[in-house]
């Protein structure tokens, strides 16, 4: 954006690039996600009371039951799917150089995305009994 | 990066204080912000004391009794002094308000009332802000009535229900109060439009005899203009007028996704 020392008039200054015609889909998914969140949370918790305390071969019992797998893997799709949108939000807030922005804006996708897979992989390797 | 700290040449530096007025029985203590572009000094706090006896009850009567008795180089906007125009809107206390509708009586406990301008605006002088950018954004957004139908031969007509829709919208004096007190308009006022801006989009949207309104949805979706707003409330707070842009700005929000689902 341009600075107040711009010689372009106030109008133009706040028309800038004009709309992106998105952020709503971000917006819906924010709250799609937050009520699966809900609706899941109790679940998870039964589902990690139960794990406690146990070893591999325990642990990879429970979690061989394939609803208790399907509950775990829509949290984390849900759970990391809302903490990259949530992230993006904080940083297009407070971060206003373009370079940084788009840099952290990247770096938050790719930790998403890993901390996802990682616990995807997780748990169907956990619960094929691998 | 946000800044946390103010730049060096607005950090506020001690201030005068003026004597208490002569024969005056009651006073009351006022703080008030104090920059003048010409001096070159950083911005600082002057104390008045104004003869409450002698004057009227709001914060601008208290203001306008210092221009007059005190100091007449203090600077401030004010016109309507009756909560119409909009122009006396600074920060009194710590909450942006109208200074004509604020009474003395309602702040500081009885101590100093403090006089601050709109925050996170430039200031001009004083206590007046530097508007521009908040003007054109409400420009932005078009605020008039945009129809293709050919122009009836009396008025274009409106049912009862559908102008009750706008009650709670039309009455913005468009004072600055709510944007200026908006965190997320703190840090992004030149992409965010603000609360202000959004609600009177929202009028529009809303009015059933617009026929623009999808033209005018698909300039506000964007993730700066509208959905810097995370629903803080600072602005329904702070609206001397006592309406809600928070809540209009939602109806935006769902209006948005109602047209994709």
């Amino acid at each position: 954006m341009s600075g107040r020392s711009s010689m372009r008039t106030p109008l133009e200054r706040v028309r800038g690039l004009g709309s992106a015609h998105t952020g709503t889909g971000d917006f819906w998914r924010q709250r799609l996600t937050a009520v699966a969140m809900t609706l899941l949370i109790v679940p998870v918790i039964v589902v990690v009371i139960m794990l406690i305390g146990r070893n591999h071969a325990g642990a990879a019992q429970i979690l061989g039951s394939i609803p208790i797998a399907i509950i775990l893997l829509l949290f984390i799709v849900a759970s990391t799917w809302h903490m990259k949108i949530g992230m993006q939000v904080v940083i297009e807030d407070y971060i206003h150089n373009e370079k940084l922005k788009i840099a952290s804006v990247m770096a938050n996708n790719f930790f998403c995305v890993a901390v996802a897979l990682a616990s995807i992989y997780a748990i169907l390797k956990l619960s094929s009994g691998v | 990066m946000v800044e946390f700290a103010l730049p060096k040449n607005s950090k506020i530096s001690g201030g005068k204080t003026w004597p208490k007025p002569a024969g005056a029985t009651e006073t009351r203590e006022f703080r008030v912000y104090r920059w003048n572009p010409d001096d070159g000094k950083n911005p600082s706090v002057d104390t008045y004391y104004v003869d409450t006896h002698d004057c009227g009850p709001m914060v601008l009567d208290g203001l306008i009794w210092i221009k007059n008795h005190i100091d007449p180089t203090l600077t401030f906007r004010r016109s309507c002094r009756e909560g119409v125009c909009g122009s006396c809107a600074m920060n009194i206390d710590g909450q942006n308000t109208l200074a004509c509708t604020k009474s003395m009586h309602d702040v500081g406990a009885g101590g100093a009332v403090k006089v601050n301008p709109l925050p996170h605006q430039p200031v001009v002088k004083d206590l007046v802000p530097d508007l521009t950018n908040f003007y054109a954004q409400y420009a932005s957004i078009e605020p008039w009535l945009k129809t293709t139908t050919p122009t009836p031969q009396k008025e274009w007509r409106q049912s009862h229900e559908d102008r009750e829709k706008l009650d709670g919208l039309y009455e913005c004096i468009l004072c600055a109060c709510c944007s200026t007190s908006c965190p997320s308009y703190w840090w992004n006022s030149e992409r965010f439009l603000g609360p202000a801006a959004l609600l009177q989009a929202t009028r529009w949207v809303t009015d059933s005899r617009d026929e623009a309104t999808g033209e005018r949805l698909d300039n506000l979706e964007d993730p700066f203009r509208l959905y810097r707003c995370h629903t803080i409330m600072n602005c329904a707070k702070a609206c001397p007028k006592g309406l809600n842009p928070s809540e209009a700005i939602a109806e935006l929000k769902f209006k948005l996704v109602e047209r994709q689902i």
